[in-house]
């Protein structure tokens, strides 16, 4: 049962590395150059301008996380590419793989990808509404419980007792029950079985684009909508 | 009397109608669509899924099964309707087992393509994550109970088209379920063939041929590019 903890921190550090790499490649070819344009010409006035601008509008916070899913939601909302940087010009991130933060403080806008298998995934889940204004479901799992929901229909105590005492060549295996190890629910459930949800967004996972239009449509006050070339069950 | 115009309206827009159509055949023959999911043209309607419901003179009806009269004036693609469309389809999904990623039929499931047209987010409701089995016995030909949503159009099609009498819907209410006709109950023991109507149907992923899963790419399939409300009204379109 080492496992889990190990493929948790890969998945976190891979996440961690892909948008802190794209970011300082592109800024400094991109946006150093225009920069270097205007203080030569106009020294203080866009500094200040922003500083005032910023000061006048706080930025959102935007907090996502995943609880039973694959992280491809995450992936595809990455997909939105140097969209990102338009983003974060508007928003920060609270508790998310991008910025390794380990509890969601106020925010604005709170991501739940996967649904809810785990006594862990309930209490994230339950923090993140406490403290988002709005959350959003992402993705078939925190919808509609998605693939583990097809344990569903299994006994858990099963399917643990095939998987770690039944095994052939292994003696006195038991079921791993390291208190660290949060306890399995009897069955997993979409997000909004659990907590009051606001928006969803389905999809297996959504593009990248459908992600983009929906937030966009959300940040900027319209109702959001998806097209059907963005709304897809799969 | 005979010089009554058999024209009636759909959200305003005047139809022309033969005497003897309903009121969904009118309309999709007028180049109207109205959601649906048990009715399928080559069949008798018989007004189950009651996605199809319109006001007919205020009144709500099935379109499938009320005969298009002169005069009627009727209400189909309005939000109120819409939005009741939006619950039958969410209650279709929680009910059964509709997981759209690992279904060979997503792109070309009518279920899921009205869940499109009618900006079915999310299903809402707490799912009963069913336990209703698949029979997997006939070689060319599978069933997953799971994702039937009880339109009978398998059951017509086996008694009325291949002649074979295949399946049936047993139980009531909640328990209501297809089942098939054969000593052991499982699809091998029938003379089902892959070819029969009744194997075609079926508009979502409950009965499907074997081994031709995802074989049209993601892109190419039915509802991946036009929306049932397009497609419905093609040709060769059911």
């Amino acid at each position: 049962m080492s496992k889990k903890p190990v493929a948790k921190k890969t998945a976190k550090a891979a996440k961690a590395r892909k948008p802190a790499k794209k970011p300082a490649a592109k800024k400094p070819a991109r946006v150093a150059k225009p920069l270097k344009a205007v203080t030569a010409k106009k020294p203080a006035k866009p500094a200040k301008a922003e500083a005032a601008a910023s000061a006048r509008k706080p930025k959102l916070r935007i907090a996502t996380t995943s609880l039973s899913g694959c992280f491809g939601c995450h992936t595809s909302f990455l997909d939105i590419d140097e969209r990102i940087l338009q983003l974060v010009e508007i928003a920060e991130f609270d508790r998310s793989p991008i910025t390794d933060i380990k509890h969601c403080g106020p925010c604005d806008i709170g991501i739940i990808e996967g649904g809810v298998c785990n006594a862990e995934n309930v209490h994230v889940l339950r923090e993140f509404r406490a403290n988002c204004k709005t959350l959003i479901a992402i993705g078939a799992c925190a919808i509609n419980g998605g693939l583990p929901a097809l344990r569903n229909h299994l006994d858990v105590t099963d399917c643990l007792t095939r998987v770690y005492c039944d095994r052939a060549g292994g003696k006195n295996h038991t079921v791993p029950n390291d208190p660290e190890l949060p306890l399995l629910l009897e069955k997993v459930h979409p997000i909004n079985e659990v907590v009051r949800v606001d928006y969803f967004i389905p999809g297996c996972p959504p593009s990248g684009d459908a992600i983009w239009k929906f937030l966009t449509d959300l940040i900027t006050g319209r109702m959001p909508r998806l097209d059907h070339e963005l709304l897809r069950f799969d | 009397m005979t010089d009554i115009a058999n024209t009636l309206t759909v959200d305003g827009q005047t139809i022309t109608f033969e005497p003897g159509q309903t009121i969904m055949q009118a309309a999709l023959a007028a180049g109207v669509f109205m959601p649906h999911l048990c009715y399928n043209p080559e069949f008798k309607p018989h007004g189950s899924c009651k996605l199809c419901t319109v006001t007919v003179n205020g009144r709500p009806q099935s379109a499938c099964t009320i005969a298009a009269m002169p005069g009627q004036e009727i209400q189909s693609d309005t939000p109120e309707l819409n939005s009741r469309r939006r619950v039958l389809l969410q209650m279709l999904f929680v009910e059964g087992h509709h997981f759209c990623p690992g279904c060979e039929k997503s792109g070309n499931c009518q279920l899921q393509a009205l869940g499109y047209e009618m900006e079915m987010l999310t299903p809402h409701f707490n799912h009963f994550f069913p336990d209703r089995g698949v029979d997997a016995t006939h070689p060319d030909v599978m069933i997953d109970f799971g994702r039937c949503i009880m339109c009978e159009l398998c059951v017509q099609a086996s008694r009325d088209v291949d002649g074979k009498n295949i399946f049936a819907l047993a139980g009531r209410g909640l328990a209501s379920h297809v089942t098939v006709n054969s000593p052991s109950g499982k699809l091998g023991d029938t003379n089902l063939a892959v070819t029969d109507k009744a194997v075609e149907v079926c508009p979502v992923g409950a009965i499907l041929r074997k081994r031709v899963g995802f074989a049209v790419p993601i892109g190419e399939r039915i509802y991946d590019h036009d929306p049932i409300s397009v497609k419905a009204l093609e040709p060769d379109e059911a």
